[in-house]
């Protein structure tokens, strides 16, 4: 017996229990309508919850308020301009959206960047990373009724932004990276400032150790809280941080043998928590946090010189061909399937992304939780709206 | 206060009640003012209100302001009687709550023999006012408010009365005068100069309450009722402008009425040591004395609030049958044995 069918048996053993009670005293289910417009979805997500008094029956995810057809309009699109567009699919990490769209082009038109901009990239890469998870750090917090965390997070997650802003211009969707290289080069200074904010950031991950991690108030709402076992993760397609709290040892970071990026240049870790609960989603992301600076701070230190654009021609015409690159993101596994017919755009893209998996999973994990822990879970598996329905 | 007895009825029950208006909104204003806006800004790193005034001072006065322009809002479904009904059954709760706190030798609204009996019966009708608002909305979220703070109810308020048993015990009286006097006239093994605040002795009693306090008050970590992230507003969901308002006021005036209760029962009331039980100047002292407690009371409440995450229901109800009403009931067995003792 699986996993999986334990705890479904479990969860009838338990409705049974309750079913006698019901029977006796005549009760009836009321269906709560969560969203589209709520605050713990954040965005439009709107959940169909049945509930037993403060249990949930069954719980379904529904998507689609926020859909902004991207996959069509880049066919509308130039090679480069498609850059915007999916700067705006993962709203909180920016630049990482930019990424696996320009590895794919850069595959197909048999290009590679330079050192220096594939390092830059990285460490951009890392930097939009933490831009992102520190906002899921307070948030996490935020949905427990912690306010104080979430405003630390907000209060931290500036100076990345506004890293992100001295060399590209744009605090939220940078738009910097480009089809064999970057836009620019890293402006005056700004090494010594990134040291600086890192510093910063490791003072929030420890100053949320001591606020928010070791709370037993926080350890009572999380820990056993929506449990995804491994098998689970997997047959719902999970990444990212969903995936690696389930277990499993999976980084594209590490195992995607991606050629555009830094990462096997420097030193570092992929964290994984056995339990598979909130707790352990919140503890891994914590974690990532911390590496992503230990990895920016490596390849600062070792960023090499050069050019910051390979030879690309004024109008980019991708040749005819398929490519499909995934990196890991912020969120989960990314990816890019462009068909190119050769043509000043695209002919099709698929965008695989991680939000849209995750939340999935939302309706095996809420069957008998309570009403609170919607939200735990919800906080936990962290979406974000553009990057389910972009 | 030989002027006041020389009034007429009618002038002293006006005066009465422009003191228990004054009692209620003074508080209340300045928690909302020093500790929602200003505490919580310092703590969440932040400005906060800056602009109304003189660093912000008139802040309070801008959102009452806001909220009586506001459309009164009363939903189509909604049951319309009880709806507008509800916000003030929660104030009149609170004010009720402040009529039998002591400010002075002399300054009282009235002056039970049952006080404190009558604080704790009185102060549970703001949960009727909650449920009849989360019922009468019509809206799933404030339903679920509602029902959260009646389940609420039954898991707090037996702490709190066993809690405040052991003062009673201490004390040997139900009334707030007596318990203030009690505490002033106490000695510390044989040391009379400071009187004997009971949260030397009763501080489990203290912590007991406090805890109970914040349930009362729906702060977090127990703002099950309306917490925000899960049920939007909670019972508040479908209120709107001036009932909104009352809500709000109910909220903080009762943070308000709870510190004074707390103060009166555990840190000696109106009374501060080296000042006199009796004398008349006292009735002028004795309020701002109170105050003060409440301040450090109060700031506690907030301090929490905005610190710690919020509780399930399910472990608010374990957390209370399990820990504190055990711990309440060795504390009443303790006092009570050392009282037969001493």
């Amino acid at each position: 017996m699986t996993l999986t069918q334990r705890d479904e048996l479990r969860a009838y053993a338990h409705h049974a229990t309750d079913a006698r009670v019901n029977v006796e005293l005549e009760t009836e289910g009321m269906t709560l309508n969560i969203g589209p417009q709520h605050p713990a979805t954040h965005g439009t997500l709107r959940i169909v919850a049945k509930l037993d008094g403060e249990q949930v029956i069954a719980a379904e995810p529904i998507t689609g308020y926020m859909h902004r057809g991207y996959e069509k309009l880049v066919e509308v699109r130039t090679w480069p301009q498609i850059n915007t567009l999916v700067n705006r699919i993962d709203w909180v990490g920016s630049f990482s959206n930019e990424v696996p769209f320009i590895l794919a082009c850069e595959q197909l038109m048999e290009i590679e960047a330079p050192p220096r901009a594939r390092a830059i990239r990285t460490i951009l890469f890392e930097l939009a990373r933490i831009a992102n998870l520190v906002l899921f750090a307070g948030d996490m917090a935020l949905q427990l009724g912690a306010q104080t965390a979430a405003m630390y997070a907000f209060r931290d997650r500036e100076y990345v932004l506004n890293l992100l802003e001295s060399a590209s211009g744009g605090r939220f969707h940078p738009n910097f990276d480009r089809i064999g290289g970057l836009k620019d080069d890293l402006p005056k200074g700004w090494i010594d400032d990134t040291r600086a904010a890192l510093v910063k950031i490791r003072e929030f991950c420890d100053e949320m150790d001591l606020l928010v991690t070791g709370n037993e108030i926080f350890e009572a709402r999380t820990r056993g809280v929506g449990i995804i076992p491994a098998d689970v993760a997997l047959s719902y397609g999970l990444s990212g941080a969903n995936l690696r709290a389930s277990g499993i040892d999976w980084d594209l970071r590490r195992d995607g043998g991606i050629s555009g990026l830094a990462y096997d240049d420097v030193d570092w870790k992929v964290w994984t928590h056995p339990d598979g609960d909130c707790f352990a989603r919140y503890w891994v992301r914590l974690q990532e946090i911390r590496e992503a600076a230990h990895i920016t701070e490596q390849l600062l230190d070792k960023l090499p010189a050069g050019p910051i654009m390979a030879k690309v021609p004024r109008i980019v015409k991708v040749p005819a061909g398929e490519a499909y690159v995934e990196t890991e993101n912020p969120l989960g596994a990314m990816g890019f399937y462009v068909i190119s017919a050769g043509d000043l755009g695209p002919f099709r893209v698929k965008i695989r992304t991680p939000s849209f998996n995750n939340i999935s999973v939302a309706s095996w994990v809420m069957r008998g939780v309570y009403v609170p822990d919607i939200v735990t879970i919800l906080a936990s598996l962290y979406f974000i709206l553009g990057d389910i329905d972009r | 206060m030989r002027v006041f007895a020389e009034l007429s009825y009618w002038q002293q029950t006006t005066l009465r009640s422009v003191g228990v208006l004054l009692a209620v909104l003074l508080p209340a204003g300045a928690f909302v003012q020093l500790f929602l806006f200003k505490l919580v800004s310092f703590m969440h790193n932040r400005l906060g209100p800056n602009e109304a005034g003189p660093k912000g001072s008139l802040q309070l006065l801008a959102e009452v302001g806001k909220s009586l322009q506001k459309e009164d809002i009363v939903p189509e479904k909604a049951d319309r009687v009880l709806f507008k009904m509800a916000p003030y059954l929660v104030v009149a709760s609170v004010l009720l709550v402040y009529a039998a706190v002591p400010f002075g030798p002399d300054a009282w609204f009235t002056n039970l023999d049952v006080g404190i009996f009558y604080i704790l019966a009185v102060s549970s009708i703001s949960v009727i006012g909650i449920l009849i608002a989360g019922w009468a909305s019509a809206n799933k979220y404030s339903l679920l408010g509602g029902l959260r703070a009646a389940g609420q109810l039954i898991a707090y308020e037996l702490p709190m009365v066993l809690a405040v048993v052991g003062v009673v015990i201490q004390a040997g009286t139900l009334n707030l005068q007596g318990i203030v006097g009690a505490q002033a006239n106490g000695e510390i093994f044989g040391f009379g100069g400071l009187g004997n605040p009971f949260v030397l002795t009763q501080f489990i009693g203290l912590a007991v309450f406090m805890i109970a306090m914040q349930a009362e008050l729906t702060q977090t970590p127990f703002d099950m009722p309306v917490a925000e992230s899960e049920l939007v507003a909670g019972y508040m969901t479908e209120y709107s402008g001036l009932r909104f308002l009352l809500f709000f006021i109910g909220e903080f005036a009762s943070a308000g009425a709870f510190a004074a209760v707390a103060a009166t029962l555990f840190l000696g009331g109106w009374y501060l040591p080296g000042l006199s039980l009796t004398a008349d100047y006292m009735n002028v002292v004795g309020p701002l004395v109170l105050f003060g407690k409440m301040l450090v009371l109060g700031f506690i409440v907030f301090w929490v609030r905005f610190t710690f995450p919020r509780l399930r229901e399910d472990q608010l109800q374990r957390f209370a049958w399990t820990v504190l009403i055990p711990i309440s009931l060795l504390n009443i067995l303790a006092t009570a044995t050392l009282k037969v003792v001493f």
